[in-house]
């Protein structure tokens, strides 16, 4: 058991609640920067893209997550930021003002999309912004002149200041380095009042609006900066893969984004990294298992994707608080140990919910 | 110059006249209680003020301004604050979290200061923790200070509530059946508070209340209304043994027995 013994307010307020914490994130960041010396380049590549969809579920999470607004267009905003700045840099923008304009214009993007939408709750919300991901596909596609259409688009590894980042090791740094400034972004704004505004708005709007929350005006902000951070993981996409085209941000990957904070458990920041850790890696960890298991089980063809939608049934079904909660009562038992009783972390359920207020 | 004024209020669902042409005045600095059998209206009025609902006639006024055109979020500028009877707590944040949030009408910062955390943001939230820490001590909540909403027992939460509805700094409190609920220790704590905040912080409170007990050891003065309509508002012990007033709640036969 460990107790804080609070002397300060800032203490409330601070990012690493204890010492403990701070010297593990710090041991954390060595070892992801020791990394590409310790594994190959395919895998270094691969987590360049945990980091890269660890970006878009942070935004993704800000919204649905913290808001409980959910969104089946993100691929849309994703999409945004890859165009944005591959347009932008095939004229000879410069990298790193490119990648905050793919983020602004999808946070614009989002915005125009969001306002008028933005009252409907739960699914019917959901289908109108999947409904606004497929006008944003179909101008992908038809505005030839801009886009190259279906043609696609080749887009160039990121240069900053002269250097390219066009190695596995440097492009994992970059977007590692992006990761961690997102997640301080949006820890910065959970910390504060319009942090707080969003849980709000999650957890009773109703209440929300009581307190003197603008409704309207919070979701288009939490919609805006949600989409912000997706275009900004678009852009980081787009000069990952070196080529874009319409195709690669459908519904399936708007899809793939809920997925992952729901995996990862909704309401906390470290799941979005849990859950894009999860979608990245059991992919690859089911293809090299697949060596050991027996030769009549191996040559099953969908045996891959089979087992990653079985896992995922299965974390839906023994862990509905996702990755995240599984984590937290790890930790809860250890910090408990002799003490840990099963049912800490039930909720008692509620019957009596009125419609009344 | 009345605090607080009802001026011929009527709202109707449809066919339903939930209110009819209800008036009646709070002055500053008094407890006034709403009274009425269930379905009456009295949390309709209630809602009418923090404009969730739209008035069809009639207007509230507010130190003799109308507040009848004013957004829901602008109400608790105005200084209004409420508890809701089905408590409305935001579940998965802790009682310091509600308290603070109800500090947000004070904010002065936006969106960009806060994602850089600069430092008004950070005095800005250390303030907002110390007048959480007042409300606290004033309430008696330090046993659960961190702790999520949902895991206190009902009675705490309804404290909470309370306690997030005076951080908001009110000049005029609408508490909606504060004692449902709680046992008689609790209703017993909240009949302090209540004068507290009056003599004290100097609010104003009106509150629809079932417990007539509670209604005369705490109000001033008291509106008895039924089916939408007033049947009559005076001071507590004159509304309260007024025979229409027996009659909407016990029924004809009742009263000549009691």
């Amino acid at each position: 058991m460990r107790f804080l013994m609070k002397t300060d307010y800032y203490q409330d307020i601070r990012i690493f609640k204890y010492r403990s914490t701070f010297f593990w994130y710090v041991a954390l960041i060595i070892g992801c920067l020791l990394l590409p010396k310790v594994v190959d380049e395919y895998l270094v590549s691969q987590f360049s893209f945990i980091c890269i969809y660890a970006v878009a579920a942070v935004g993704l999470m800000l919204l649905t997550g913290f808001t409980g607004q959910i969104s089946m267009g993100h691929a849309a905003f994703f999409a945004i930021g890859s165009y944005t700045s591959a347009i932008l840099t095939s004229h000879g923008v410069p990298f790193l003002i490119a990648l905050p304009a793919s983020g602004l214009v999808a946070a614009i993007v989002g915005v125009i999309i969001g306002r008028p939408i933005l009252h409907l709750t739960g699914l019917y919300l959901a289908i109108a912004t999947m409904g606004a991901a497929f006008i944003i596909e179909e101008i992908l596609v038809r505005w030839e002149s801009l886009t190259n259409g279906n043609m696609g688009f080749l887009v160039d590894p990121p240069v900053i200041f002269g250097f390219n980042f066009d190695t596995e090791a440097s492009f994992f740094y970059l977007s590692l380095l992006v990761l961690a400034l997102t997640l301080l972004l949006a820890k910065n704004i959970l910390r504060s009042p319009t942090g707080r505004a969003f849980i709000a708005i999650r957890d009773s709007e109703i209440a929300a609006e009581a307190m003197g929350i603008d409704l309207p005006n919070f979701k288009t902000q939490a919609f805006a900066i949600s989409a912000f951070f997706t275009g900004i993981a678009g852009c980081l996409y787009a000069h990952k893969i070196m080529f874009i085209n319409p195709e690669s941000y459908t519904i399936v990957l708007s899809i793939e984004l809920l997925a992952i904070v729901i995996i990862g458990g909704l309401g906390s920041l470290h799941g979005a990294v849990f859950g894009s850790m999860f979608f990245i890696f059991l992919p690859q960890l089911i293809i090299i298992s697949k060596d050991y298991l027996p030769t009549f089980i191996q040559d099953q063809t969908g045996l891959q994707p089979a087992l990653f939608g079985l896992l995922i049934v299965l974390v839906m079904l023994f862990e509905p608080m996702g990755i995240y909660g599984k984590w937290l009562k790890t930790k809860f038992y250890f910090e408990w140990f002799p003490l840990y009783k099963k049912d800490s972390f039930k909720r008692e359920k509620k019957y009596q919910k009125a419609e009344r207020h | 110059m009345a605090f607080f004024q009802a001026q011929d209020i009527s709202i109707s669902f449809g066919g339903v006249q939930a209110l009819n042409r209800v008036n009646f005045t709070v002055n500053q600095g008094e407890i006034f209680s709403i009274i009425g059998p269930n379905g009456a209206g009295k949390t309709t009025i209630f809602n009418c003020i923090n404009r969730f609902y739209d008035l069809t006639g009639g207007v509230f006024l507010l130190e003799g301004k109308s507040i009848s055109h004013a957004k829901p979020h602008d109400i608790a500028d105005l200084g209004i604050a409420r508890t809701f009877q089905n408590i409305e707590l935001f579940k998965n944040m802790t009682v310091l979290d509600n308290l603070i949030l109800g500090r947000h009408r004070k904010r002065r910062s936006n969106i960009f200061t806060e994602m850089l955390f600069i430092k008004p943001v950070r005095l800005q939230e250390i303030r907002s923790r110390e007048k959480a820490e007042e409300i606290i001590d004033f309430l008696d909540l330090e046993a659960h200070r961190d702790q999520l909403v949902v895991n206190l027992p009902y009675g705490v939460q309804k404290t909470v509530e309370l306690g997030r509805a005076l951080a908001m700094e009110p000049t005029l409190l609408l508490l909606d059946e504060p004692t449902s609920g709680l046992n008689m220790e609790e209703s017993e704590d909240l009949a302090f508070w209540l004068s507290d905040m009056k003599e004290e912080l100097g609010i104003t409170v009106i509150m629809v209340e079932h417990n007539m007990r509670f209604v005369k050891q705490t109000t001033d003065r008291v509106l008895a209304i039924d089916f939408g309509q007033a049947i009559v508002e005076g001071e507590t012990n004159e509304v309260l043994t007024n025979p229409d007033v027996m009659r909407a709640y016990l029924g004809e036969e009742n009263v000549c027995n009691a």
